[in-house]
Formats: structure tokens, sequence, C-alpha cells
């Protein structure tokens, strides 16, 4: 896919006027925030059990080697294979060779973000295999050509009226000629169009949630069902999943559950969360009888032993994304690239370059919602600001903004001159805010004043009043 | 050098700059043992209060449930059930022991295959591992008397289960199927509630690619 990370603020303009979208985002809040809330307010051992999750994650990614390692062999127990992919070109072309030796004309795929990230589907079609995608989200823009704008609500800004619209022009060779204007008609005309896709596939392509050390399992969660039907009527299931997806035991994967859903959608549980190893046993009259798990790196061993290595413990959630204003003012698309949101802005950098993303960590109001809500507790405000950092230091940044930077980090270690400066620049920005008390421009802060007044100063600088003893 | 080396090579560099947690004892230790995390107050009753929890959870999430005293009655429940829904009195049955000892000759009008789910089928019958109160969920393991695309290809999916099946958390699930010595099977489903969607201006709705309707018949032999 295209990356318009580079285009953030050009993006981020379009998503404010986009109507629809703006529809959807206003839903949000009333949708998955307020759920969130409820589900985490009933579950008292909720805190807890974010606690005890991240210390999981924590005792995983500290003793990696050995639980990829032990994952491994209990793959290759239960009759699997494990393929281990440096970056997402290997992972491509490992997804490929799997498809081409399995004869597959097309592949049914649910969501992974993965995916998503290694750009398999277009992959797939250059070579002649068909992907499919199964869940409706997903299927949603696969039919628009468009990337998902949500990692766990893919088509979340697309109206009921635009999906009727995709549907007519790519159901009428299914023999479905009327549009549907109700969301449980669409739900069933996809149901139907999809039905065939899955037993005529030959491969099925998941992600994973996690992947259990213990025996070998792989976990998918989903509400739709898709994934299970993805996996048990080919006769092949490949398994994308990365590095980090790893944990100890079933016990292990039940804790991170118990606070994935409640984060995620606000329910109790999800729908359907499926254990998977291997292909069919003896006697299984239904199953794949191939199973791969492709692992891939891409970026991730890089941030083991570092300041990014907390967001490994990323689970996916997504509450990140529905509880941070700027996700909520602009969506995902004006990211511009596969993940959104507080995760996406701290990982998007790390995949991609910082040279490419570094907008995103600067699209963050530092309000510190998403490390309040994050359920693996992950500190993603302070790792936008590693990136803020190392975006300094690597000269990224354009020269007015690193002049200035440089001038009040100068003036913060010299606190006369601060204070002097200060107070001069309010006695001047008092003077020009006039009778009305608003500055509606001011040079060299256009960015700011052309869409909103800064307010004049009042009165003395805080650091007088300190002074002064007025606490 | 393979990626395999290569990408266990980069993992243990990395790790050598945070070294804290490190620990092969504890890794050892800790597959042998599975601890068990925090388990919410919540699931920890005695046998009527989580049979009472875990029938509430179920309806939460739409799941419907009759209760019926012993094995011989479920085909009556069945039969009710899909009637009263409009339902077809044809479904494929899991090819279970267990199902089979039932005396199906008492609903005379329900039609029952043995095997695995197929397109056509309408309505599946299965019995299930264990019922977990704390979300109402159903867990379901793959094999020879039980295969999965019975739990996923219907659009009405009917399980029958035995109120001594019933467990507080999952993991005392977990150790029931390391108990039972049948190893890992294949699939593991935890299935809570039916097929859903909210992917449509985030409106959940009912019956996206799995069963419409998930309906347990408990046999509570105590009752």
């Amino acid at each position: 896919m295209q990356i318009t990370t580079p285009q953030f603020s050009a993006n981020a303009k379009d998503a404010l006027a986009d109507k629809d979208l703006q529809m959807a985002l206003a839903k949000l809040r009333a949708g998955f925030t307020a759920r969130r809330g409820k589900a985490t307010d009933r579950l008292p051992e909720f805190d807890a059990l974010c606690d005890q999750a991240r210390a999981i994650k924590d005792h995983v990614l500290a003793n990696l080697d050995d639980y990829l390692v032990r994952f491994e062999a209990k793959v290759i127990e239960c009759g699997g294979q494990v393929h281990w992919c440096v970056d997402a070109a290997e992972a491509r072309d490992v997804v490929l060779a799997l498809c081409r030796d399995a004869g597959a004309k097309s592949a049914t795929k649910s969501k992974s973000m993965i995916a998503e990230e290694i750009a398999l589907n277009d992959h797939l079609e250059a070579h002649g295999i068909e992907p499919i995608e199964t869940d409706l989200g997903e299927y949603i823009i696969q039919l628009a050509g468009e990337p998902p704008s949500h990692i766990i609500a893919p088509a979340i800004h697309k109206t009921k009226d635009s999906i009727a619209d995709l549907f007519v022009k790519h159901h009428a060779k299914y023999g479905f000629d009327q549009r549907q204007d109700e969301a449980s008609a669409l739900l069933e005309e996809a149901r139907q169009v999809l039905r065939s896709k899955y037993f005529e596939a030959d491969v099925g392509i998941t992600g994973a949630n996690f992947l259990v050390a213990e025996n070998g399992s792989i976990v998918t969660v989903t509400n739709e069902g898709n994934a299970e039907l993805t996996q048990i009527l080919p006769d092949t299931h490949i398994v994308i999943a990365s590095l980090e997806k790893v944990v100890p035991t079933l016990e292990d994967a039940t804790t991170i559950l118990r606070v994935l859903a409640r984060s995620a959608t606000g329910q109790e549980f999800s729908s359907y969360t499926t254990f998977s190893a291997g292909g069919r046993r003896d006697g299984d009259l239904d199953g794949p009888s191939a199973f791969h798990v492709v692992l891939l790196d891409n970026g991730r061993s890089a941030m083991l032993g570092g300041e990014f290595q907390d967001m490994l413990r990323c689970i996916r959630c997504g509450a990140c994304l529905n509880h941070c204003p700027i996700y909520g003012a602009v969506g995902g698309h004006a990211y511009g690239w596969v993940y959104s949101g507080p995760m996406g802005a701290v990982l998007t950098p790390q995949l991609i370059g910082i040279e490419a993303a570094g907008n995103l960590p600067n699209a963050s109001t530092f309000c510190g919602r998403c490390e309040e809500v994050c359920p693996m507790r992950i500190p993603l405000p302070k790792m936008m600001r590693h990136w803020r950092e190392r975006e300094f230091e690597t000269r990224l940044q354009p020269a007015v903004s690193r002049l200035g930077l440089a001038l009040w980090s100068w003036f913060a270690r010299h606190p006369t001159a601060y204070g002097l400066v200060a107070r001069l620049a309010a006695w001047g920005l008092n003077r020009v805010g006039g009778r009305n008390r608003r500055i509606g421009w001011l040079p060299g802060a256009q960015g700011w004043t052309a869409d909103r007044d800064l307010p004049a100063p009042e009165g003395k600088s805080f650091r007088a009043l300190w002074a002064a003893g007025k606490r | 050098m393979s990626s395999r080396e290569r990408i266990l090579g980069a993992v243990r560099t990395g790790l050598e700059g945070r070294a804290e947690g490190r620990d092969p004892v504890a890794v050892e230790a800790r597959l042998a043992t599975h601890a068990r995390g925090l388990i919410p107050a919540r699931s920890q009753l005695d046998a009527r209060g989580r049979l009472d929890l875990f029938i509430a959870m179920a309806e939460e999430v739409s799941t419907s449930v009759t209760r019926v005293s012993e094995m011989a009655e479920v085909p009556a429940a069945i039969a009710g059930y899909l009637a009263e829904h409009n339902l077809a009195s044809a479904a494929k049955i899991a090819p279970d022991p267990v199902l089979d000892a039932i005396p199906w000759s008492k609903a005379p009008l329900l039609e029952l295959n043995r095997g695995k789910g197929e397109d056509a089928d309408r309505v599946s019958i299965t019995c299930a591992f264990a019922g977990v109160a704390e979300t109402g969920t159903v867990m379901a393991l793959s094999g020879p008397h039980h295969p999965t695309t019975l739990n996923i290809l219907p659009e009405t999916h009917v399980v029958v289960l035995r109120a001594d099946q019933i467990v507080g958390a999952y993991e005392e699930a977990w150790d029931r199927l390391r108990n039972s010595g049948r190893g890992t099977p294949r699939t593991v489903m935890l299935i809570t509630g039916p097929s859903r969607s909210g992917d449509i201006e985030q409106t959940m709705q009912l019956g996206a690619h799995g069963p419409k309707r998930l309906h347990l018949v408990i046999v509570d032999d105590e009752s």
C-alpha cells in the first residue's frame, strides 16, 4: 500500500473536512469508549489483572528466545511447521510459496494486522492468488480498495450507505441485484457471498492474538466466527504472527484475554476465542491437514533492550485509539499506514523509519489517556517523547523548529534571562491583545493563529506569583 | 545463516541490554506448573451458584437456555425449541456416544444425521467439554466425536451440557482438559453467544458468519 504518513498534516485536514468520517468518529465515545468503561467497572479485579498481564509479557520479553524455541518445538510436535521470517518481503514470499504448494487459486483470510503490515494481499494478487478478506469490516475495505482505519474496526469510517453502494457494485455478479438499506440485510448478503468463498478456498490465512508456548496453540479472537471458518474448511491453515505474540501457558493467555475484549469492545468476552494446534488428528472428521506458522520479526527484535521494548507488550485492543483526542478528530487513515492512534504513533516510526513517520509522535497533546486505558500499561506518551528526541537528534525537523527549541532550552537553563524575556513577552502580548483580549495573528505562530485566537496574557507570570507567595 | 538463527541472534543481542528478568529456570517452572493468575471472585461459587451465573451470563450474550432434569428429556426440549422458532426439524448431530445414548425416538419428528457440518445443514447438535460460568462460555474440543464444523457452519447450534460440566473460571476447564489425558486437541473453541458483527456503523448485529442462534440444553440431574 501507498504510505502517506509523511503527509500527515494534509491527511488530517482532509479528515477534518470529511463529514461521514466525523460522524463515525463521534460515535466512538458512545460506543467503544462507554462500553469499555462499563465492562471495566463491572470487574473489580480489572486493574489487578492488567498488572498481571503486564508482568506476563515482561517475563516473556525478557526470555523471548527461550519461549520462541519452545513454542516452535510444540508446533512441530503437533504436526505443524514454523517459518521464521526476518522481514516483510521474506514473510510474503514464504506465504506465497506455501499457497503455491497447496495449489491455491484463492485464500480466505481472517483479519490480521500483520498481513496488512507486510502488504500480503497485493503480493498474492500479483501472483495470481485471490485473497478474500472474511472479517466483515476488512471485506468492506477490500471491496473499497482502502487500508483499515482502525486496528479492530477496519471499516469504522464507512457509512451504511457507502457499504450498500459497494455491495451493489460488487455483488451483482453473484445475483444480488437489490440494494439493501438495513445493516442486518447487508450483513446477511455478505454472509451468503462469503459462505461459498470459504468452501472454494484452498488455503485459510489467519493472524494470531497469542502463540501458546505450552502446547503450540495459536489463539484467534473474533465475534463473527470468520477465523474458524477460514481455518477449518481449507486443507491448509497458515498463521502469520509477530514474535512478541508468544505467551507461556493457557493460564497466561487467559489472564490477558480477560483484559482484551473488555478493553477492545467492552464485551466480557468475544464470541469466539479459539485455540488451534497443528493439523487434524487421527479420526478427526474436519480441520486442515497442514498447519504453518509464519513467525515475523520485521523490526521487533531491534526494539528489545531499548526504550521501545515496552511497546512489544501491545495486544492490539485499540483502547488507545478509542480514547485519543487526535485519533478521535482525524481517524485512522490520516496516519498514512497500517497502525494508527497512539500505538501507531509509537510503532510506525520503528517499522517504516522516523524519517517518514516523524509527524506521528508529534501528533499528540500528551493528555495521557492512552496510557491510562492501556491494559498492558504501555507508557505511550513517554515513548512518543523518545521519538521526538530522536527526531531532534537526527536533525529531521525544520530549521525554525530546531532554532526555537534550542532557544527555549537555553532560556530554560538561565532562569534570570527566562524571567526577563517572559515579562517582556507578556507585556508585548498584552498590548497586542487590545481591548478584546484576543490575539488573532502572531508572526511565527500562524500555525496556531490561523485556526484560533490566542488569549492575551493577564497580569503577572506564574513565576512572579509563586515568588510573591500566592500559591 | 538461516532466518531462524538471525532472528534468535538479534533477540539475544537485544536482550543483553536488559538483563533483569532473564531466567531459564523460571521459564521451565512456569511451563511445568502453569500457575494460575488472579481469578475473578465472581466465578468462585458453589455448584448452584455456578449454574445460575452461567445461565445469566449466557443469556446476556443472547444464548438461549432450556433446563431439563434428565438426558431422556433432551429430545423433546430440542424439538420444542426448533418448533418454537420455526426452524427445520432436520439436524446434523455429532457422532458422540453421549448423544447416541439419548432416546431420540421420543421426538419422532426430529430428523437426525450423524457427521461433520456441511453447508446445507441448518441445525447442529453437539455436546461440549465444559461450560464456564464466568462469562457464560461453552468450551468445545475437536475430536472424532465433535467435528468443529458443527460449531460454526449451521445457523442454529444446539449444545447439550450436563450441569456438572459447568466450572467457575476458564482455568478450571484448562485443568480438566489436562487431566482428561486426551492431549492437545486440534481446536479448542470458547464460544460465548452466537456470531455477531459491529462492523456496520458500530451497531452489533447477530449472525455474521457463524451461528445466528446458540441454544443450550442443560441437563441437571439434581434439580
